[in-house]
């Protein structure tokens, strides 16, 4: 990895370990505070990297320059609250200086801490969602505004205010009790969920950070796997649905990174490791009565890993579309629905549900009725795969129907 | 948009089905189901119990039923969102609960609070 790459890629990885220790050691009323030093630490590398060369353990050396500004900040601005006055004391009393304790296990301590934390239920889910990218993943005000469909102004206002709101209500930053995890666990996963879902869909071509945010949104649901309170059966199926997911990441993008759609990966290519860690994950999943949308995303996508059409198959997912569907709308999964309704009944059969879903503006929408449409009326199935063709909003979304033109 | 209220009413709460046809029964329920749902208008619904169901008349008086005198029951319901009641009796017709002769489906609007 060349400089122009790695400082991006160690932002995205230890921004926000070092964000979640400092506001663990500080308090959550100095988040921004912390949030600061997380980031100056990251100039200070870009302005001397550049210059003396690439630290040969680029990540110590953030650590150093984090603890350093972290001392620093602490003794000039005597931000002496009682919380920090007793911990600090307490610290320098064991070690003489200050402890900024940058060791794995208190960077996941840290981190799953924060993202409770975050997870609050007195800011709105948006926020919570919002907040958790920004700093326990690193994500820049645009991307988190892209997420969102929204601008970065709405964003910066939300953020802002979510954390006015974690201050004024003085949340700390610990587990929440027993009673409490269920409940504060949903906006947990779903944060970990869409972080996966932003490297598994990003159309950015650079394919170690897409990898590497799903890698990360893979640990920390692992994390909270390996806690005993909060291992409980819906993040085994959310970690599962992951595991399914990522096992096709080499066979779904071809050598010139372009959409390699499900009928035509090799399967060969899937990663066989991952496969049966989901089944794994799906098989502690299964384990008590609840049963989450991750539950049936995951059985769904435990389904693609078997490549071989049958009756059954395709029943059984058309089955878990019907109920994911119930649990919670999505256009995508209504249209995937339909697609699996057509090959347990028929294309004509699908065509008229299809047809139901008017989901003008969405380009897959065309594109599976252009699908649908190919035997029996390719006029037809030409006309919507031009229609998906111009509403495609990137450019790997735009050859994929190309292609399908060109094959009818 | 508003809600209504889609009622199974089957004619013959009494009849017995066998577990094959349940099996398909509710198979095309969720079918049924999914459709509306897949149309982001599907808002919650359950079955009711035919087994052990008893009426309370008037001045209290409880008879086991409603499979004596009156056969026809509610085996449902489901709620939906619709523009119109055209659009909810359209859902209504797509309702496996329709393949049994003489039952019906009854399409109530929902009162706003």
């Amino acid at each position: 990895m060349n400089q122009q790459e790695l400082i991006p890629h160690l932002f995205r990885t230890e921004f926000r370990k070092i964000t979640a220790v400092l506001s663990k050691l500080m308090g959550i009323e100095h988040i921004e505070t912390a949030e600061d030093i997380a980031s100056d630490t990251f100039l200070s590398a870009v302005e001397s990297w550049p210059y003396k060369g690439i630290p040969p353990n680029p990540t110590a050396w953030l650590y150093a320059v984090a603890k350093n500004k972290a001392r620093n900040y602490i003794a000039r601005n005597h931000i002496f609250d009682s919380k920090v006055v007793s911990e600090i004391t307490q610290a320098t009393a064991e070690n003489e200086a200050l402890a900024i304790d940058l060791s794995d296990k208190n960077i996941h301590d840290s981190q799953l801490q924060m993202l409770f934390a975050i997870c609050h239920p007195s800011i709105t889910i948006e926020s919570q969602i919002g907040l958790a990218l920004r700093i326990l993943c690193g994500f820049g005000i645009d991307e988190i505004a892209n997420a969102f469909l929204s601008n970065k102004e709405t964003i910066n206002k939300r953020l802002f205010r979510a954390k006015e709101k974690l201050r004024t209500e003085n949340v700390p930053i610990e587990f929440p009790a027993e009673k409490e995890i269920q409940q504060r666990l949903e906006a947990v996963l779903r944060t970990l969920y869409l972080l996966f879902n932003e490297g598994y869909y990003s159309e950015s071509q650079d394919t170690v950070l897409r990898n590497d945010l799903c890698l990360e949104a893979m640990r920390l649901t692992y994390l909270l796997i390996e806690n005993e309170s909060t291992n409980l059966s819906e993040v085994n199926a959310l970690l599962s649905l992951m595991c399914f997911h990522a096992s096709r990441f080499e066979a779904r993008k071809n050598a010139n990174g372009e959409i390699v759609l499900y009928q035509d990966q090799d399967e060969n290519l899937w990663n066989k490791e991952l496969i049966e860690k989901g089944v794994y994950y799906l098989h502690q999943a299964s384990k008590g009565n609840h049963l989450s949308k991750y539950h049936l995303e995951a059985s769904i996508a435990y389904w693609h890993t078997i490549k071989a059409d049958s009756q059954e198959k395709w029943e059984s997912i058309l089955q878990l579309y019907n109920k994911l569907l119930v649990v919670e709308y999505s256009p995508i999964v209504a249209l995937n629905r339909t697609f699996a309704l057509s090959k347990v009944y028929s294309k004509a059969k699908a065509i008229i549900e299809a047809e139901k879903l008017k989901l003008t503006n969405n380009s897959y929408y065309f594109t599976l009725l252009g699908e649908l449409y190919k035997e029996s009326n390719p006029d037809k199935a030409k006309e919507n795969f031009q229609e998906a063709y111009r509403l495609a909003k990137t450019q790997a979304d735009k050859q994929v129907v190309l292609k399908q033109i060109d094959e009818l | 948009m508003d809600e209504y209220m889609l009622i199974f009413r089957n004619e013959d709460g009494g009849k017995v089905a066998s577990p094959e046809q349940m099996q398909i029964w509710m198979k095309q329920t969720m079918d049924w189901i999914g459709g509306i749902a897949a149309q982001n208008k599907y808002v919650g619904g359950n079955g009711l119990v035919f087994e052990n169901s008893k009426i309370v008349g008037h001045n209290g008086v409880v008879t086991n039923g409603p499979f004596g005198d009156i056969k026809e029951t509610i085996g449902g319901y489901a709620i939906v969102r619709a523009e119109s009641i055209e659009e909810a009796v359209e859902f209504a017709k797509g309702s496996p609960i329709l393949q049994g002769e003489g039952n019906t489906m009854e399409v109530r609007k929902i009162a706003k609070g």
